[in-house]
């Protein structure tokens, strides 16, 4: 049986030729401007009581460390977090929109949301785009059903995992995880576990770098541990900083207040009434 | 980009499926390796969804789209059960996957496999491959791994199987495409569905048959270079 390959006139939902006119210019050797990318390493796992989620902090355009101390671990609801790989402007406002309807149908059903409500509104999105939202998520919370920790893929499908890597470090911080996980781990093996596993991003992956970012989602509280570790702290030539010969004075201090002068010429003819 | 890790590949599943109907019911068994790229995503997935109490579907082909079939037929039958007032059918279900395929053909690419249990017709298989057309088959195969099990169930599959006979073929046909599809693999899970129920079952990777030059499962492989004469490890 042979492939379809025929065009049929769309029926509905986006329309993706502008996309594909971009991949030809690019092809044919057009530079197209570079975007602010998380090259990333994000973690979550499943412990004792609830999900841990990491991150690391290091924002990249191109080649360029372009934010050394950024924030990819981003808020869903009260109960949710989300952490954020790939384009940063498509995970900060993926997740900024899906978190407002959330608040929305919270105030409409007055019950706690839940991780598979996030999980569903983030995954239609994304599949209408088609890949075009370059977003790779791990989402997390514990909600009335229990803890759910899952991975959302920028073209919209979806696993359901007791730890789970993603971006570009996720190769480091898998091999972390799957020479260590266990079930029923503490909040403290477990904290221990995902910052080892950031870490191994940050070293041995060129698009991570800088400090570890971790929240502990348990039922009925939430700790966001931001830059919970620091293992590339700014080091100066000189550690005890600078003395001079004699301390600066102030030499004069004169104030010269300045007044305002407004002149009112008039001109021309005064308006009809 | 053609070799290593293309971590930007849309989420895969270069799968083995299978539906065998046999007296009574059917089996549905699948792997559990999904892909991006050349790298494992996931190593212990679900590719048998449910869609209603009795029945179930094998997802093969990108992720994203086979979920979002699943996820729409599901919530189709729902609203159909209600509205009936009793279970819908296989062929329902069925029915139901291949309009979805069809009318979208352009934009999916994914082959399922509906198997399931109804009063009317007992046991059926449905394959809904790319093109969106429907087959009802006494067998279906899909995914990647399908190659290498056509010439497998011409030979094996006979009609009137027992329930244990039928679960005995789908793991070793399972096992064999894993052996052999580089892009199947991990554990193997199977639904059985009949007028009882639905059993799961799962056969993790050490414990599957091992078929030609298949080393015994290690937990290490020092435990191999401890079990030669050689002290040496690099002289093996």
């Amino acid at each position: 049986m042979s492939k379809a390959t025929f065009d049929v006139p769309p029926k509905g939902g986006f329309s993706f030729d502008l996309c594909k006119r971009n991949d030809m210019l690019i092809k044919k050797g057009v530079q197209p401007p570079s975007f602010r990318k998380t090259g990333t390493t994000i973690v979550g796992l499943v412990f004792q009581d609830g999900v841990i989620l990491g991150a690391d902090t290091r924002a990249t355009e191109g080649p360029i460390v372009c934010d050394k101390n950024c924030e990819k671990i981003h808020y869903m609801a009260p109960n949710i977090y989300c952490c954020g790989a790939g384009t940063a402007a498509d995970t900060e406002s993926v997740t900024d929109m899906i978190s407002s309807q959330l608040k929305l149908h919270r105030y409409h059903t007055g019950r706690e949301s839940r991780v598979v409500t996030a999980l569903t509104l983030l995954k239609s999105h994304l599949f209408s785009y088609q890949g075009y939202v370059q977003a790779a998520l791990v989402l997390g919370g514990v909600d009335v059903t229990g803890p759910h920790l899952h991975t959302i893929y920028p073209h919209g499908s979806t696993d359901t995992l007791p730890f789970a890597t993603m971006g570009s470090g996720s190769l480091a911080a898998m091999s972390v995880f799957e020479s260590k996980y266990r079930e029923g781990l503490t909040r403290e093996e477990g904290i221990d576990m995902v910052s080892e596993a950031i870490c191994s991003g940050i070293f041995n992956d060129l698009g991570s770098g800088s400090n570890v970012d971790i929240c502990v989602i348990t039922k009925g509280n939430v700790e966001y541990l931001r830059n919970h570790k620091l293992p590339n702290p700014r080091t100066y030539i000189s550690a005890k900083g600078y003395s001079f010969p004699k301390p600066i004075e102030v030499l004069l201090t004169k104030v010269t207040p300045l007044r305002e002068k407004v002149e009112i010429i008039e001109k021309g003819d005064a308006m009809e009434e | 980009m053609e070799k290593g890790l293309d971590l930007d590949a849309p989420h895969s599943m270069g799968t083995t499926i299978i539906g065998v109907t046999y007296d009574g019911g059917v089996v549905l068994g699948a792997d559990s390796r999904t892909s991006t790229g050349a790298y494992v995503a996931n190593r212990a997935s679900d590719k048998i969804t449910q869609l209603t109490d009795n029945v179930y579907l094998c997802r093969s082909g990108s992720a994203a789209d086979s979920q979002i079939v699943s996820d729409y037929v599901r919530y189709f039958l729902h609203q159909h059960t209600i509205q009936l007032g009793q279970p819908a059918t296989v062929k329902v279900a069925a029915n139901l996957v291949r309009l979805l395929s069809y009318n979208n053909k352009n934009m999916l690419q994914t082959g399922l496999i509906v198997g399931g249990w109804d009063k009317y017709d007992g046991g059926k298989i449905y394959g809904v491959p790319l093109g969106g057309t429907i087959l009802e088959q006494p067998f279906a195969i899909g995914g990647s791994g399908s190659s290498y099990l056509y010439g497998f169930f011409d030979q094996a599959w006979r009609e009137g199987m027992t329930k244990e006979q039928a679960e005995d073929l789908v793991v070793k046909a399972v096992s064999l495409a894993i052996a052999r599809d580089g892009a199947s693999g991990g554990v193997v899970r199977t639904v059985t569905i009949n007028s009882d129920g639905v059993t799961r079952n799962f056969y993790s990777g050490n414990e599957l048959p091992r078929w030609h030059e298949e080393l015994e499962p290690q937990y290490s492989l020092l435990n191999i270079w401890g079990a030669a004469a050689s002290p040496e490890p690099m002289s093996m």
